[in-house]
């Protein structure tokens, strides 16, 4: 098991070495073979985008971007820096508004229920729709295990075996349980950075959770800490819906069944990740991807 | 050419004023240095278990002490505690959660910082106006009111500023994970920045314990054991007391309560260093 692993992320890392080696040549991104069609069309729809726009006090983040998110799949969002993909992703799970002296107009469906409906209390939709944050952001007071149930604790549950259970859970599922089984008491901060944002991801999924947003998740991580992590969204997506933003090509390549190409705050492409990366529709996305801006 | 002239008045010019500073240095040293020894050396003499634990003695007689003003005094830190630290500690989190903006805030952040530079003996008076006159005698409540006015204003801003030292970070991470705000308030927040807040109590608590001039006429003075309602010894207007009788083993004894008061009060800002150590440590 623990071979597999190690055999898995080995070429992982060679898989991006070679990539990066190839970087500003021409298109030529490795992307892992697909094991599901994307295209395929009994694919069920978990999140429908229809014309968000954002706006950060006079500024305009976002120009009506549409977008259909299937289940249990890896969505990719990328572009360059101040494209909007962050704002966008934060328009998913509502935390856009906590922003002071930003706006929102378009809608957001899951499944078959708006996430802005005025009946709906964003704490709601923020259970059901998590995120993990480019920097780990664990409670430094807090000990690893009570960072993993405290969305749980302070929801009202306080049975101490369903809490140790569904810790150990979402321990598991985020492949940390392993690491740090006998220290659930130390605090999480003393964690290797991976470790933490591994962390966060087990206390997203803790609490009932559908769609995990990941915004820059490997980005003040080490390679090793990456190719876990990546492991680790290749697992998730069996059960839950997964959109992550990353300014890292070959990331987008090797965890995604769609990408999402953005610039200026516009939606340019979005389509399946090996037609993006192999034969993008659009002049711009190919410019941005063979390198020759961003 | 180096113009050597110009290199010795250079140098000369930096020695002075490097001897300068140093020699300040010193000189602030002096009358902390001569205190500590001072209070040290004469309150040493009474300084013995019968201190801690005997009532006053009338004059002339052996074995006086102030245990009635040691516990007074801490009776007073527990009323102004109550009083002080919840309004203190609501109002700093209302101040840097809610009242980034608000002409509210800004007012109440005006009035404190005003309020922590009023002269202890005006607060004294108002709480003997509120208080005393009402009441129609002395007491430890009156005294410890008095004393939980002048933690407020300490207490707020420096809850406000440890608060706004929690990265917003942690606050996004909290709501993220469905958790409404007044519990990512009380549980994330006022958790992370726990170590803070307890070091801004703790000063506040320090700040209060040696005062005297608002206790003269809310709490008083009394030589014997005394329930809050009453007129109740404290360490520093028992020293007062002391130390301008007439007497020479009272104005001894005030030595020795001023010793008393001193550790107390080193005591307590020790915690806090460490408290604050500990807190930059978790805001890192």
């Amino acid at each position: 098991m623990i071979d597999e692993v190690m055999e898995k992320s080995k070429k992982m890392e060679k898989t991006k070495m070679e990539s990066t080696h190839h970087k500003g040549e021409a298109v030529k991104v490795e992307v892992p073979r697909q094991e599901v069609d994307p295209n395929a069309p009994n694919k069920k729809i978990k999140m429908k985008i229809e014309g968000v726009c954002a706006w950060f006090g006079q500024k305009q983040a976002l120009f009506d971007v549409n977008m259909n998110v299937n289940e249990k799949e890896v969505t990719a969002i990328i572009g360059p820096s101040g494209c909007g993909k962050s704002t966008l992703i934060r328009t998913f799970n509502r935390m856009h508004e906590t922003v002071p002296g930003s706006r929102f107009a378009g809608d957001i469906m899951l499944e078959d229920t708006s996430i802005f409906d005025p009946r709906i209390d964003p704490v709601v939709v923020r259970r059901r729709i998590g995120m993990v944050f480019q920097k780990p952001t664990p409670f430094p007071t807090l000990s690893i295990y009570e960072n993993v149930v405290v969305g749980l604790r302070l929801n009202g549950i306080h049975d101490k075996k369903t809490l140790d259970m569904i810790a150990e859970k979402s321990l598991r599922k985020a492949a940390l349980w392993d690491e740090v089984k006998d220290n659930l008491q130390k605090p999480g901060g003393a964690l290797s950075g991976g470790q933490q944002q591994r962390l966060c991801i087990a206390r997203a999924l803790a609490v009932e959770l559908e769609v995990l947003l990941m915004d820059e998740p490997c980005s003040a991580l080490d390679p090793i800490s990456t190719s876990k992590v990546e492991e680790l969204i290749h697992e998730l997506r069996e059960n839950y819906t997964i959109i992550i933003v990353t300014h890292n090509m070959q990331q987008a390549a090797r965890v995604s069944q769609k990408t999402a190409f953005m610039l200026n705050g516009k939606l340019i492409e979005y389509d399946a990740t090996d037609k993006v990366f192999t034969n993008p529709g659009n002049k711009l996305t190919e410019d941005y991807i063979t390198g020759r801006f961003g | 050419m180096l113009n050597f002239d110009y290199q010795t008045r250079r140098s000369f010019t930096n020695k002075m004023m490097v001897f300068l500073c140093g020699f300040s240095a010193f000189l602030a040293f002096i009358p902390l240095a001569s205190l500590l020894i001072y209070v040290v050396s004469q309150g040493l003499k009474d300084f013995n278990i019968g201190f801690f634990t005997h009532l006053p003695t009338a004059v002339g007689m052996p074995d006086g002490g102030m245990a009635n003003a040691i516990v007074g005094t801490l009776q007073l830190i527990v009323i102004s505690s109550l009083v002080g630290l919840p309004v203190g500690i609501f109002a700093g989190v209302y101040l840097s959660e809610f009242g980034k903006k608000s002409k509210f805030a800004w007012f109440v952040r005006f009035v404190a910082d005003v309020l922590s530079g009023v002269p202890s003996i005006v607060t004294g008076i108002v709480a003997y106006t509120l208080i005393v006159k009402p009441m129609g005698h002395f007491s430890a409540i009156a005294g410890g009111v008095a004393l939980g006015f002048m933690m407020i204003p300490i207490v707020t801003r420096t809850t406000e500023e440890l608060v706004k030292l929690v990265p917003h970070s942690l606050r996004e991470a909290s709501w993220a994970l469905g958790i409404p705000e007044w519990k990512t308030i009380l549980s994330i927040i006022m958790r992370t920045a726990k170590n803070g807040i307890l070091t801004g109590v703790l000063l506040s608590i320090a700040r209060v314990a040696g005062e005297t001039a608002p206790l003269l006429f809310t709490s008083f003075n009394n030589q014997f054991w005394a329930g809050p309602n009453e007129p109740t010894a404290s360490l520093t207007v028992q020293i007062f007391t002391y130390a301008v009788s007439p007497f020479a083993d009272w104005r001894a004894q005030a030595w020795t309560g001023a010793l008393v008061l001193l550790l107390v009060v080193l005591t307590i800002n020790i915690f806090a260093k460490m408290f604050f150590k500990d807190a930059r440590s978790a805001l890192r």
